[in-house]
């Protein structure tokens, strides 16, 4: 059984079709770059994961099971935009994710947020853009989730945190686990992928382990996609 | 130390690269215990499972055993270290004759500056 199936999946925004017949196994204990230009379709693949969408048609199965309540439970989500309350401070967050997720280790919360230099107290409202995108990464990697997905979440950090958030995940990331990780930052996430999913247009282009990948095509995966859609 | 990975060329070929130093330069000596994949991959900042990879190339090779449930091991056969030493010994030379002779120097004049540089 594959840990994550997606089969003949589509999604269309009234006449827009946004995702286009999409079929992906991914197997566990993998880190999967999910990597298009803006507007490929890949937040839309995602948030049908998390079951925030509906398919018009196919369907997406974790574990082999249909996407839903037991999917929900080892899903931990970095969306692209935060859905926290600005007047919350950190360490209220961290006991509201306590109550809500069984898998939520608040130790490793505290400790994640030491590293980053991060006041417990502080409200989010008093954060930078960037700070605040710390505080949900913590939050996100702080659960012992089977499988976590992560919207864009370097967009917003700077190069030193973006190296220790790539360290954070490999550091946590156990064979029981899988990343995917959407982006368009592909210099900076591909040394630690296993896999590339080239999106495109809703459609998936191209699929491989990264080392075959940049063996056959003599480049790394950011040139290869930067040849595949040269504009 | 900082280890530095090309993108350009598969992630796993450039730790196969790294080892070899390592078991050439006795780092990890004939028969000695080799931490775990996780460690190394800890130790080099990469995924476990291209670490994993490498590994299994250098087993491969015989430069590496696993001992069943107790870990991985240097091979006991100095001779193969030595013989591996010696390859990349005569790729790290061809390499600078390689250079050498694009700036027009043949191998004697080469060798000639590479005796007049201090160690």
């Amino acid at each position: 059984m594959e840990f994550l199936e997606i089969k003949n999946l589509s999604k269309k925004f009234d006449e827009k079709c946004v995702l286009n017949d999409i079929n992906l196994n991914l197997s566990s204990g993998k880190i999967i770059g999910l990597l298009g230009k803006n507007g490929a379709g890949k937040t839309t693949l995602i948030k049908l994961i998390n079951d925030l969408l509906t398919p018009t048609s196919g369907a997406i199965f974790v574990k082999g099971n249909k996407i839903g309540v037991e999917t929900k439970k080892i899903i931990s989500y970095l969306p692209e935009r935060t859905y926290l309350n600005n007047q919350m401070k950190v360490k209220e967050i961290f006991r509201y994710f306590e109550d809500f997720y069984d898998d939520f280790d608040i130790q490793k919360a505290m400790r994640l947020l030491k590293d980053l230099d991060l006041d417990e107290n502080q409200s989010l409202s008093k954060m930078s853009k960037g700070m605040k995108e710390k505080v949900q990464l913590v939050l996100v990697l702080s659960r012992e989730a089977e499988l976590y997905i992560l919207d864009e979440p370097l967009g917003g950090v700077d190069p030193a945190t973006r190296d220790y958030i790539l360290d954070t995940i490999l550091s946590n990331f156990n064979e029981n686990a899988s990343v995917i990780i959407s982006t368009h930052l592909i210099a900076d996430i591909e040394r630690i992928l296993d896999e590339a999913v080239f999106i495109d247009k809703g459609r998936i282009v191209l699929q491989g382990d990264t080392d075959d990948l940049r063996r056959q095509e003599n480049a790394s995966i950011d040139e290869i996609f930067r040849r595949m859609f040269k504009c | 130390m900082e280890f530095i990975f090309d993108n350009n060329i598969p992630i796993y070929i450039q730790l196969l690269d790294y080892m070899k130093i390592y078991l050439i330069s006795g780092v990890f000596k004939c028969g000695e215990k080799l931490p775990s994949v996780r460690e190394f991959a800890t130790t080099f900042n990469v995924n476990p499972n291209t670490m994993q990879k490498a590994l299994a190339e250098l087993e491969n090779m015989d430069l590496i055993y696993t001992e069943r449930t107790n870990g991985k091991y240097v091979t006991k056969d100095e001779k193969l270290i030595e013989k591996l030493k010696d390859e990349y010994a005569v790729t790290l030379a061809k390499s600078y004759f390689q250079g050498m002779k694009r700036i027009g120097l043949g191998k004697a004049e080469s060798i000639k500056y590479l005796e007049g540089i201090e160690e």
